[in-house]
């Protein structure tokens, strides 16, 4: 393997061979209720717990649209700058499951709510786009626990029902690389839109990967592979990594490639056949004659248009227009939204330069330390910004302000207050200084004939012995100035 | 009391309402009759403790300001009734009990009636004889051994019996229209949109909808009035402005212009159809309607095109019924066996048939062939319609091809079965309202009935037109009480 200029490669005997990747991503609506009923969508409840009797499919239930899941997928479709459907249509997909109530799924299939877009990555060498093919709404199914009885199956409807948004890439990535900076953009992007919290440990977000190898400079694309329900980007990356290799040794060896849809064994960390394209199910899609088909006006969507947020790469663009930040530090601070309102509201009222430093060093790794987002930080944005204020002013220095800021991540602490407690502030009274730096010469009479004489090495030792003496609080500053004077 | 369950809805509310007879009294009667006519097999579960319960409870505070204040009533089982066992007629619902009451039952409660039990039909609606029920045949009061029609048999025979004063059935393809004309009844199918699918077992749903049964178009009119209303929790229900029918009927029709399909003379259609047509023709005009021929081309490809559409929505509208979450289930060793086995063992015959044309219709390679092509048809049919209304206010056809048959007599012959639609489905593939009055008999004494179609939301006119003609027509049915000993 190479990647060189960030290609990503597969290397047999003198064969190059390039991977063609295309993503079929299902992202939980964020919504009180579900697609088609009522009941509510929380994560973690009681099983069966939010099952009306539509999402139980008893005898004569009918499922009703819920508008504020189309907003979403409009909203959603808006921000992958594509072309919203005036009309859609739900299809039924046809099959039998024991979490699939209905015994069929309400999805759309010919006729989606969105259409093409198309989403901008930035990787190391530069900014890519990836197309998006469609987005349209559909139903999730339960959950078939398998493991609490040896003998028994049992199901959980909780999730019968919930709206789905399944975001269809067109076969774009060429790169494990490209599908880490692909989802973290869309996720980001619905987030921002408030459409999909995508939380992959609850499941809000998962792919089924599209992988086929072709040798470098071919046009044509080969035969694919389905890997289904894969729910992490790094499982995405095992799995197209062994798959892509499974693949390039096949077509060395002289075999052709099935296209069938494999599983992602995560433990074994392998792709296993699942089912070929025989065994393929027969959906028997057709408009679901429940409901009529969705047709939305166009101030329907422009007044949605007009409820749409600044977007991951606007502000990114404001950032570096605005504030002169550089596109990796603007690329950091937008990537989320919760970073970047807390950016926002660290620079409200202090230093855009220092603030930008102290967020993506001290602030980022504390919070790594502790495995903590954002949203959980210990050090709000306003007391951050008073920190910032402090060392701008020089009431404290840089250093000091590091030892603060630990104290700071320990709860949320007034830095002003930690300052006067603990009596950090900084000393600039030159007077002051004065009086310290003749006691500290008066000691190393010495020292001092030395450097007179010309061992001018000998000065870090005196700013040193005047910062041990001041406890670190004496302006590094003024303390140079005053040295330099009086030696 | 044998004159209480003689008498018409009509005339029951009023005696109600002046307090010539108690709920109870009137309950009592029908209870008393329906539990002497168990020859009929017109019901699947009796409710008639509870019904005289409520009765007794109604007198006790009477509402006379309700439509159908304290009238006991039985209704098709395909309807979903609170606590009261409902089964399409099917051994895969036979134990099943909801726990929810469907829109149109719960509009007749709204205005005082009070349920008695559920009748039979055909199992989940799939039949014109309703010998397709898991709950056995259903006798016709006219006649030892006679089909009541299909699917809502149950309700035909109930109603033409006087075992309940009024009754409500659902029609995908005919199922209220064709039983009605073989008991001598009457019975609407309304506009499709008109009365909410929601708690409804479904059959089709593009098809299906709820409409009354009754003795006369004015007790049809009365009961269309309360089970039409515009549901939330159907996507398909339509919000339009719903008369108040019975207020507003009318004989006075003088100067409708009503259509005569030449397309509806169909080969083989027996002597007496012809007569029975061309009798309806002159009463029509007797009341001063105005006769056009008119042409809708595409009825040949209605019956077809039906049982393309009709069984693909069933065959995706019964996958639910899968032995996991409610109702039968046969064990099996896997998942898979357990399907097989509830499903083979849960479903008739007739049910399992179009659920397999169903499947077969919807299969890749295959759905462009019928099921889209079906649907084109369907567009044309609806056209067709279209352009006649340009013309014409209502349309008059025989409501069946024949009378009512023997049960049994073709059972073994599905298409020969299929073929008793022939006039009532183009109606339901249009989303139109079509009546079945009773217009005459035939050689054997049996009912016929015709059929008026009208335009979308136009059921005013076709009752009013159905109200003129049934004057002139005088129909009286001929029933002998053969089945009480």
């Amino acid at each position: 393997m190479t990647k060189d200029k960030s290609e990503y490669l597969i290397n047999r005997h003198d064969n190059q061979y390039e991977v063609v990747i295309g993503l079929e991503v299902h992202a939980q609506v964020t919504s009180e209720s579900k697609l088609f009923s009522t009941s509510a969508t929380k994560f973690g409840a009681e099983p069966n717990t939010q099952v009306s009797l539509v999402d139980a499919a008893f005898p004569g239930m009918l499922p009703v649209i819920n508008e504020y899941c189309v907003k979403q997928a409009i909203k959603t479709g808006i921000g992958l700058k594509a072309k919203i459907n005036r009309r859609s249509v739900f299809d039924r997909k046809n099959y039998f499951y024991a979490d699939l109530p209905q015994g069929y799924q309400i999805s759309q299939f010919k006729d989606p709510i969105v259409g093409e877009g198309k989403v901008i990555l930035d990787m190391p060498d530069g900014q890519k786009e990836v197309g998006i093919e469609r987005l349209h709404l559909e139903q999730d199914a339960g959950k078939s626990i398998h493991d609490l009885d040896p003998k028994n199956t049992f199901v959980d409807l909780n999730r019968s029902g919930v709206a789905l948004m399944e975001i269809v890439s067109k076969p774009d990535l060429r790169s494990p690389d490209e599908v880490n900076a692909y989802i973290k953009k869309l996720r980001s992007i619905m987030r921002y839109l408030g459409t999909c919290d995508g939380n992959m440990q609850e499941g809000s977000l998962r792919a089924d990967v599209n992988v086929s190898v072709r040798k470098k400079g071919s046009k044509d694309f080969g035969t694919r592979c389905e890997i289904k329900n894969v729910n992490s980007i790094k499982f995405m990356q095992m799995a197209i990594e062994y798959e892509a290799n499974r693949q390039v040794d096949l077509i060395e060896d002289g075999q052709t490639i099935d296209q069938e849809t494999r599983l992602f064994d995560t433990k074994k960390n392998e792709t296993r056949s699942m089912r070929s394209k025989e065994d393929a199910h027969d959906y028997r899609y057709f408009p679901d004659p429940d409901l009529l088909p969705l047709e939305v006006s166009d101030d329907f969507i422009e007044n949605l248009k007009s409820e749409i947020p600044e977007l991951p790469d606007e502000k990114k663009k404001r950032f570096i227009e605005k504030f002169k930040l550089s596109p990796y530090e603007a690329n950091i601070l937008v990537s989320d939204i919760e970073t970047s309102n807390y950016f926002e509201n660290v620079i409200k009222k202090s230093d855009v330069k220092l603030a930008t430093n102290w967020i993506i060093g001290e602030l980022f790794a504390a919070l790594n330390e502790k495995n903590l987002e954002i949203t959980e930080s210990p050090i709000s944005a306003g007391n951050l910004s008073k920190l910032i204020n402090l060392i701008k002013d020089g009431t404290i220095s840089g250093k000091i302000a590091k030892t603060v800021f630990e104290q700071m991540m320990e709860g949320d602490k007034d830095p002003q207050k930690i300052v006067e407690e603990k009596g950090l502030k900084q000393e600039s009274d030159p007077k002051a200084l004065e009086a310290l730096i003749d006691k500290v010469i008066d000691d190393n009479r010495d020292k001092a004939t030395e450097y007179k004489s010309g061992k001018v090495k000998l000065f870090g030792f005196f700013v040193g012995q005047v910062m041990k003496v001041s406890g670190g609080k004496a302006n590094p500053q003024l303390v140079n100035e005053i040295l330099k004077k009086k030696l | 009391m044998s004159d209480i369950t003689k008498q018409s809805l009509s005339e029951l509310v009023e005696n109600i309402k002046s307090k010539k007879l108690s709920s109870s009294e009137v309950t009592k009667a029908f209870v008393e009759r329906s539990e002497n006519s168990k020859e009929l097999n017109a019901y699947i579960t009796e409710d008639y403790a509870n019904a005289l319960n409520k009765a007794k409870k109604f007198d006790e505070k009477p509402n006379l300001d309700l439509k159908l204040p304290g009238i006991p009533m039985a209704v098709k089982d395909l309807f979903c009734t609170r606590d009261l066992r409902t089964t399409a007629g099917s051994k895969i619902l036979n134990n099943f009990v909801p726990t929810y009451e469907s829109t149109v039952t719960q509009n007749i409660w709204n205005e005082g009636a009070i349920l008695m039990g559920k009748l039979n039909c055909d199992e989940f609606a799939m039949g014109s004889s309703n010998e397709t029920s898991f709950f056995g045949n259903v006798q016709n009061p006219i006649d030892n051994n006679l089909v009541p029609g299909g699917s809502s048999g149950g309700s035909s025979s109930a109603v033409a019996a006087q075992l309940t004063p009024i009754t409500i059935g659902t029609d995908t393809g005919g199922s209220i229209r064709q039983p009605a004309s073989f008991t001598g009844t009457v019975g609407l199918k309304p506009t499709y949109g008109s009365c909410s699918r929601y708690g409804i077992v479904a059959f089709a749903s593009s098809l299906d909808q709820a409409g009354p049964m009754a003795q006369n178009v004015k007790d049809c009119a009365l009961l269309q009035e309360v089970i039409s209303t515009y549901d939330e929790k159907d996507s398909t229900s339509i919000d339009f402005k719903r008369n108040e029918y019975s207020k507003e009927l009318t004989k006075d029709i003088k100067g409708k212009k009503i259509g005569i399909p030449k397309e509806y003379r169909v080969d083989g259609m027996p002597k007496e159809i012809e007569d029975l047509w061309k009798k309806g023709i002159e009463y029509a005009k007797d009341c001063g309607a105005e006769i056009i021929d008119i042409s809708l081309p595409h009825t040949n490809y209605a019956l077809p095109t039906y049982y393309i559409v009709a069984p693909a929505e069933a065959s995706s509208n019964l996958a639910r019924y899968d032995g996991v979450k409610y109702g039968f289930r046969a064990e099996g060793e896997n998942l898979i066996d357990m399907y097989e086995k509830t499903r083979s063992q849960g479903f008739g015959a007739e049910v399992q048939r179009r659920i397999m044309i169903g499947t077969y219709v919807l299969s890749s390679g295959y759905y462009d062939a019928y099921y889209l092509k079906a649907q084109k048809v369907r567009k044309l049919i609806k056209n067709d319609f279209d352009d006649a209304y340009k013309k014409v206010d209502a349309i008059l056809t025989p409501s069946t091809p024949s009378s009512a048959f023997k049960i049994g007599e073709k059972t073994n012959d599905p298409v020969s079965m299929y073929l008793n639609d022939i006039f009532t489905v183009p109606v339901n593939l249009a989303g139109l309202p079509g009546i079945s009055i009773p217009a005459g008999h035939d050689a054997k004494g049996y009912p016929l009935g015709l059929q008026i179609i009208g335009k979308a939301f136009d059921e005013q006119n076709i009752l009013n037109i159905a109200y003129a003609m049934e004057e002139k027509i005088n129909f009286k049915n001929n029933i002998t009480d053969w089945w009480i000993k």
